[in-house]
């Protein structure tokens, strides 16, 4: 139990008129980075809110530590926010800001300029004391958001899209100090980003939200290689939504009827009947072109560009739908209009949307 | 862009200025007027200065006005800010009423509301003398206060006080480390302007001021009914170099704010300063 | 939904409090007042009755309302001549000068408007500037009887009220995209064209407020008619300081009061529907 730091409990909550959350359930571990990913308005913000204490849950509850926090002020729980637009106080220097909650603690004065100036080592902006808000880059006000909230030891670090004015590079590379603080310390961090390649970077654990609800929990991997819903397939990397019927079953495997020929799928312990209606989510790095057409699927090539780095096709199907397929480098001989075959892996092709 | 080449915008600002001008620098000229009529220049002299200093009962009534209106400018300020700073956290129904009437003293003409105090605080039996003075002159003085700090709250980030919250401090601390710091210079131009508009104060003032006391401004009221003299004039020159002063105060105030970080309000000047452009205007005829 | 204890509430108090007892209270006071009446010898008799309203309909008080309407629109028209062209070239200037012409407008605004005033008496006196001008220049003989006459409380109307028109015209025209007027100009509009088809409608709104803010005051102002038109100017505003004071008929004062607060507020409430400002920030 003391392993779990904190645990959300069926939370709901509406604003005027919307269900902003819809029941969300969640346990996180002590010691774990953990993301929310996912797009506006899908309840991330929200739900780290109500962690903090600055929003009230209309129903559920908040268990830090075992203890239910839910009716706690935000100043009275042992959590601490790095907030989007960092609201460093423009009125108090850079020791000021980061000693603000020793302070409000009563830490005596030398233990204060103790802890923020090993705080400003750890954020690598040694001598900056003095400095105020005003004077600083965005990435150095970042950072002494960072070490304002760690500096009060939280058993929890919310971190509110903190890098989301950042330029790409420094993006990057706060990404990587980030991850080394947080194994350094060994605190908690739930994150929030809509930024997919962040999260994959940066997360032990994945919590994708869509409307409200949590799509899928998981590691970068599982998110990524066995999404469980359709959303989750397209919000992380690229994919094809394929759906079909069961044709048969063959051990471990299933036929499956798709617009564009039969597809071989591992079923992967789901219980799959025949003539049922299943859903697939495939990559588009998985769709190889099969020049030869052995025992594929057919489409006609829609469209070809070549998109970072990538060629991407899109291969049009009887049915109207499309599907896309790309790899690396370039492919000159392939035509706009030509017929082609194309095939994945039964691994490579995930049921999603099982209910 | 300068596409008129004729001189006549800058001649016309000239005269208007000069119309405007016209009537004080004449009260002062003749303060310095040796000969008691006013049309007549006798030579110079500070006889009148002298006098004037020497006049217990215009002495008097300049103390009751720096008092009076210390008084209300912080009892104004005090009710004003908390209840601006209250107003944006409430979410009641009655909000909007309360805003409203609280303003209405700035808007309604002051004799309504002169006339309105007497009948008021006769019913209530209250003393008419400095009491009824202080609270009169609250009540027009809080709209000014409301007004600023209420706009300087609406540019502020409003994460700067759940950060403080998250970091540990309960609403009172929250409210005495961050948001009164931010709020100071609209809470100090509100004091200021609502100093200088109990300082000049007229009608209210005569309603509900009682028998005894005086305040400057009815000093020279009653004395204007009574003919000119030099010594108003005298009155008057001093009166002019006191807000001259308050003024200047102010410049400064503002210039040393400037200096002691005021960024980290999202937009500018939120509707803090006098002279940015925006002056303060109410619908009484009241000057500021 | 879980409500918490809100703190805030208490900070609203105060405010609340103040204005329940001190404004509203003082307000529907006058608005009962103003149905009680006035016995010499028996002070107020608090039976409902629309006697005061009834007198307002004596010929002489109409005569006041007419009066004082009368010099406001009188004053507002004068001031609206005077103050658009003003405004509108202060907006024109560099901003070095724009700063410069804010601070020279402010300084008179902090002087009392009783010295302004008394300025004018010096001006205007039989004994005074104006006259001895004239005199010395040989364009009249005797001095003229310039103070205690409608001019002068027109005059020390437009004085003491000018300055919020020129600012709300200077607020609006401030805001004025130039470059409209350019292309007005390039389509071949001369320049009075311009001005009614393209500025006046651009500045309407500063000059459509810089109205209200000298109409209703304009109403209200009794001490400008008192020091600069004696006892021959009559306004509402005297009126009711008189009846409060030498008339002790506070009754018919507070009729009075009402029935200049409902033409105020009802002035407010068109100006608000023609402009469509929810908010009275537009007047600040």
């Amino acid at each position: 139990m003391e392993d779990n730091v904190l645990e959300l409990i069926g939370i709901k909550k509406h604003f005027q008129d919307v269900e902003v959350l819809e029941g969300i359930d969640l346990t996180i571990k002590r010691g774990e980075f953990i993301t929310l990913l996912g797009a506006s308005g899908c309840g991330k913000t929200t739900t780290l809110r109500i962690i903090a204490g600055l929003e009230s849950p209309d129903e559920g509850k908040v268990l830090l530590e075992g203890q239910d926090v839910t009716d706690l002020a935000p100043n009275q729980r042992d959590v601490n926010t790095v907030f989007q637009n960092y609201a460093l106080f423009p009125h108090m220097n850079v020791a000021d800001n980061i000693g603000y909650g020793l302070r409000l603690k009563k830490v005596p004065k030398r233990e204060i300029r103790e802890k923020v100036s090993s705080m400003l080592s750890l954020v690598q902006l040694e001598g900056y004391e003095k400095r105020r808000p005003s004077e600083l880059s965005g990435g150095q006000r970042q950072r002494v958001a960072i070490a304002r909230a760690l500096v009060n030891n939280p058993k929890i670090l919310l971190l509110d899209e903190p890098l989301g004015a950042l330029d790409l590079q420094l993006r990057r590379a706060m990404q990587m100090e980030l991850k080394r603080l947080q194994k350094k310390l060994g605190i908690t961090f739930i994150y929030i980003t809509h930024d997919q390649e962040e999260a994959i970077n940066m997360s032990d654990r994945i919590v994708v939200m869509n409307q409200g609800i949590c799509e899928q929990i998981g590691t970068a991997d599982e998110i990524y290689n066995h999404p469980r819903t359709s959303y989750v397939a397209v919000f992380v990397g690229n994919a094809n939504i394929i759906s079909g019927q069961v044709d048969h079953l063959a051990g471990d495997q299933a036929v499956v009827d798709t617009c564009g020929g039969k597809a071989l799928v591992n079923t992967d312990g789901a219980r799959l009947q025949p003539k049922e209606q299943v859903t697939l989510a495939v990559r588009s790095e998985h769709i190889e072109l099969d020049e030869n057409c052995g025992c594929g699927m057919k489409g006609q090539i829609a469209e070809k560009n070549y998109v970072g780095g990538m060629h991407r096709i899109v291969i049009a199907l009887p049915d109207g739908s499309r599907l896309v397929s790309s790899r690396c480098g370039m492919d000159s001989q392939i035509e706009v209009g030509q017929e082609i075959c194309f095939r994945w892996n039964s691994s490579h092709g995930v049921l999603v949307d099982r209910g | 862009m300068k596409r008129n080449k004729t001189k006549l915008p800058g001649i016309y600002l000239g005269l208007v200025l000069l119309f405007i001008y016209l009537p004080i620098i004449l009260v002062v000229i003749y303060s310095f007027n040796e000969s008691k009529t006013t049309a007549m220049w006798k030579g110079f002299s500070l006889k009148w200065y002298r006098e004037l200093f020497q006049d217990i009962a215009i002495l008097e009534a300049l103390q009751n006005s720096l008092v009076l209106g210390v008084l209300s400018c912080l009892a104004a300020a005090v009710v004003g800010t908390l209840g601006a700073v209250g107003l944006t956290k409430v979410r009641h129904r009655s909000k909007g009423v309360v805003e409203y009437v609280s303003t209405l003293p700035i808007m309604i003409p002051e004799i309504i509301l002169g006339m309105v105090f007497l009948a008021f605080f006769s019913v209530l039996h209250l003393p008419f003398g400095m009491v009824t003075l202080v609270i009169a002159h609250t009540a027009f003085c809080i709209p000014y206060i409301l007004m600023m700090v209420k706009a300087r709250m609406a540019g502020m980030d409003p994460a700067l006080e759940e950060a403080a919250m998250d970091l540990g401090a309960s609403p009172m601390r929250t409210f005495l480390d961050i948001t009164l710091p931010l709020i100071m210079p609209a809470v100090m131009s509100g004091c200021l302007l609502a100093f200088a508009m109990s300082l000049d104060d007229v009608v209210i003032t005569i309603f509900v001021n009682g028998p005894k006391l005086n305040t400057l401004p009815i000093k020279v009221y009653t004395q204007t009914k009574f003919g000119v003299t030099p010594k108003i004039n005298a009155l008057c020159t001093i009166m002019l170099a006191v807000t001259l002063a308050v003024l200047a105060a102010g410049q400064l105030l503002r210039f040393l704010f400037s200096l002691a970080g005021r960024r980290g309000v999202r937009r500018g000047n939120a509707g803090s300063h006098l002279y940015s452009g925006q002056v303060t205007i109410t619908e009484d005829g009241k000057s500021g | 939904m879980r409500k918490k204890r809100n703190w805030w509430t208490f900070t609203v108090m105060p405010l609340y409090a103040f204005t329940l007892i001190f404004v509203a209270g003082p307000l529907v006071y006058m608005i009962a007042l103003s149905f009680a009446s006035n016995r010499e010898g028996y002070g107020l008799i608090w039976r409902f009755t629309a006697e005061n309203y009834k007198r307002l309909l004596d010929p002489v008080y109409l005569g006041t309302f007419a009066q004082s309407l009368r010099l406001a629109f009188s004053s507002t028209a004068a001031i609206m001549l005077l103050g658009y062209p003003f405004g509108y070239f202060m907006a024109k200037l560099s901003s070095k000068w724009k700063k410069r012409m804010m601070l020279l407008l402010t300084i008179p605004f902090w002087v009392n408007s009783l010295i302004r005033l008394y300025g004018w008496i010096i001006i205007l006196q039989t004994k005074g500037t104006l006259n001895g001008v004239l005199l010395n220049l040989g364009l009249i003989e005797k001095p003229l009887k310039l103070l205690y006459s409608y001019p002068a409380v027109l005059t020390g109307m437009i004085y003491t009220l000018l300055p919020f028109m020129i600012l709300s015209v200077y607020s609006s025209a401030e805001k004025l995209d130039w470059s409209l007027i350019e292309a007005a100009r390039d389509l071949g509009a001369n320049a009075v064209q311009t001005f009614f088809t393209i500025t006046l409608k651009l500045t309407f709104p500063g000059l459509l407020s810089g109205m209200i803010l000298t109409f209703i005051p304009s109403m209200g102002l009794f001490f400008i008619a008192d020091i600069l038109g004696g006892n021959k100017i009559v306004l509402v505003g005297s009126l009711i300081q008189d009846q409060m004071t030498r008339g002790s008929n506070w009754p018919f004062a507070a009729a009075l009061a009402v029935v200049l607060t409902v033409l105020t507020t009802l002035i407010i409430y068109i100006y608000r529907r023609v402009t469509h400002t929810s908010e009275l920030e537009g007047l600040y």
